[in-house]
């Protein structure tokens, strides 16, 4: 069968590779994993429950339940986001589905969409998806995996269309705060750029509050935000998640949308508004459990002479490696039964580096450290 | 360190961890954590460690009971009184004055049934302050302290994800 060459020209994912290494080892402790270690705090789940008796099993609106949509904007408000729900909030099939909308609702093909780099594996491919070219932007351990203008200016980002990036970082744990998206912001105004600004870990920044791009002086109008549930509520499996944006790109998203998903799953937009409005609490054990297990990697890696920046959002540290990344991923997951995922997965400047998810208790970090100590003797 | 709660959450979680382990979680020294922990056992906040035991799961007989206890009071004898009676019998492993139908709330252990009953009805009930006494038999233990016994924690995610 004929397979369309933008199918098959798009390499599979690096980390597949070992994804399937992982499965045929015996004994692994996995410090690849993208997702919390924790359920869905049990209110959010009752009410996925509730939905599922009552019956409530039909396509919901296209842009998802009112209620949902009007919880969503009461939620950013955090982050002082200011979005009209009946307008401006599309609900999405998780966080993946709102960044392949916003690549096919504002990119045209031929266009250039920058991808600051290590990043997220999807951005790539959904730019090509859409027909656009990527133009990577390597981002960098010396400016602690910030964006910087340097970068912008080097890579001849100002020639692009679209920038899209993700803060607090997969995979590398950097956050940028206000003052830092500032020059990015500026960037972007005097090259006329649309953001897509990936910010499914708002909720797990550890140094401070979440700064958003969108919120910064002339960008509300041309970015697009999109959130999430899977990452703050462990609710990754429910897919869903919403893209926020001025009305002209979430009525573009939704033409998108209605044609290929509908609407998001109807029994996760009931977990997601029980989740908005009665789960902070979860989600602050939750965070307060992740930053603690946070501390005690980077102490056990800076205990074992790995350099690592001081990562402060997400779930992931981002520390060097000695040699080759892929070789030291391997060799540790073969001799030690420890996997991680080599830096280079994530594009440019993830080479010499291991991205380390610590959404794991407490008794296999300290297993895996342990084994990650005797490696390195 | 100034942080005291998140110190009692860690040890809650885990009161054998190590204190270096306690260290690099707070992001304090060693020396910090050993002077909090010392402070929290003497201003009485932290009075001793234990395990969580699933004793369905152990080879040893076990048997526990939550009894409820009503007493009068009159002016010479007051709850803490009755109290000491109560508390200072080994059997007895938890004992709280609560509010409601009844006044003290007690969870008694023994080897058997008729250890526990015969403990209730041979040194409680013959308090003289005590009027009434309702035993209620475990019969089998979901959660405690925190810890869900029918939860084997499985992880089932791939053990590697975007």
């Amino acid at each position: 069968m004929k397979v369309a060459d933008r199918a098959r020209e798009t390499p599979p994912s690096g980390i597949r590779k070992f994804f399937e290494l992982a499965e045929e080892a015996d004994d692994v402790i996995s410090l690849g994993v993208g997702e919390p270690d924790f359920s869905a705090p049990w209110a959010a789940r009752e009410a996925a429950i509730h939905a599922l008796e009552r019956g409530r099993t039909s396509y919901t609106a296209n842009r998802g339940r009112a209620d949902l949509r009007r919880g969503i904007a009461d939620h950013v408000a955090r982050y002082d986001h200011d979005y009209d729900p009946e307008s401006e909030i599309l609900v999405t099939a998780g966080a993946s589905e709102a960044v392949d909308l916003a690549m096919r609702a504002l990119v045209d093909p031929g266009d250039t969409v920058a991808v600051p780099q290590p990043s997220y594996i999807s951005y790539g491919p959904a730019a090509t998806f859409a027909g656009a070219d990527v133009l990577p932007v390597p981002t960098r351990a010396e400016d602690a995996f910030e964006l910087t203008i340097d970068a912008l200016r080097d890579a001849g980002a100002g020639a692009a269309d679209t920038l899209i990036f993700c803060y607090p970082n997969n995979p590398t744990g950097a956050v940028m705060d206000a003052d830092a998206l500032a020059p990015v912001a500026e960037f972007a105004r005097e090259h006329d750029l649309t953001v897509i600004a990936d910010e499914i870990y708002a909720a797990l920044t550890y140094g401070g509050e979440h700064d958003s791009i969108a919120t910064l002086p002339g960008m509300r109008g041309r970015t697009v935000v999109i959130g999430g549930f899977s990452k703050a509520y462990a609710m990754t499996g429910l897919r869903l998640g919403y893209a926020l944006a001025p009305p002209e790109a979430i009525e573009a998203m939704n033409r998108i949308h209605q044609y290929t998903m509908l609407s998001a799953p109807t029994t996760a937009q009931f977990a997601g508004l029980e989740a908005i409005r009665s789960c902070d609490d979860a989600v602050a054990e939750m965070r307060d459990a992740y930053d603690r297990r946070r501390r005690y990697v980077l102490s056990r890696f800076r205990e074992m002479g790995l350099d690592c920046f001081e990562a402060e959002g997400a779930f992931y540290v981002f520390p060097e490696c000695p040699g080759d990344d892929e070789a030291f991923a391997e060799d540790l997951l073969t001799e030690e039964g420890v996997a991680v995922v080599p830096g280079s997965v994530f594009g440019e400047g993830g080479e010499g580096h291991l991205r380390v998810s610590y959404a794991t208790g407490m008794d296999e970090l300290r297993e895996a450290t342990a084994r990650i100590e005797r490696f390195l003797d | 360190m100034t942080d005291q709660r998140e110190l009692l959450e860690l040890l809650l979680e885990d009161a054998r961890q190590s204190t270096a382990d306690l260290a690099r979680q707070t992001g304090h020294t060693e020396a910090e954590v050993e002077e909090a922990i010392a402070d929290l056992e003497a201003a009485g906040v932290v009075h001793g460690y234990q395990a969580v035991v699933d004793w369905a799961n152990a080879d040893e007989e076990h048997v526990e009971a939550h009894v409820e206890l009503n007493v009068e009071l009159d002016r010479e004898t007051k709850y803490d009184d009755i109290a000491g009676r109560i508390a200072n019998h080994p059997e007895v492993e938890t004992l709280r004055l609560v509010s409601g139908d009844y006044d003290f709330s007690a969870v008694v252990v023994g080897d058997s049934m008729r250890d526990v009953s015969g403990f209730v009805a041979d040194r409680i009930a013959p308090i003289p302050e005590v009027t009434q006494t309702v035993t209620h038999f475990v019969m089998e233990t979901y959660k405690d302290r925190g810890v869900d016994f029918g939860d084997d924690r499985d992880d089932d995610r791939l053990s590697v994800s975007p």
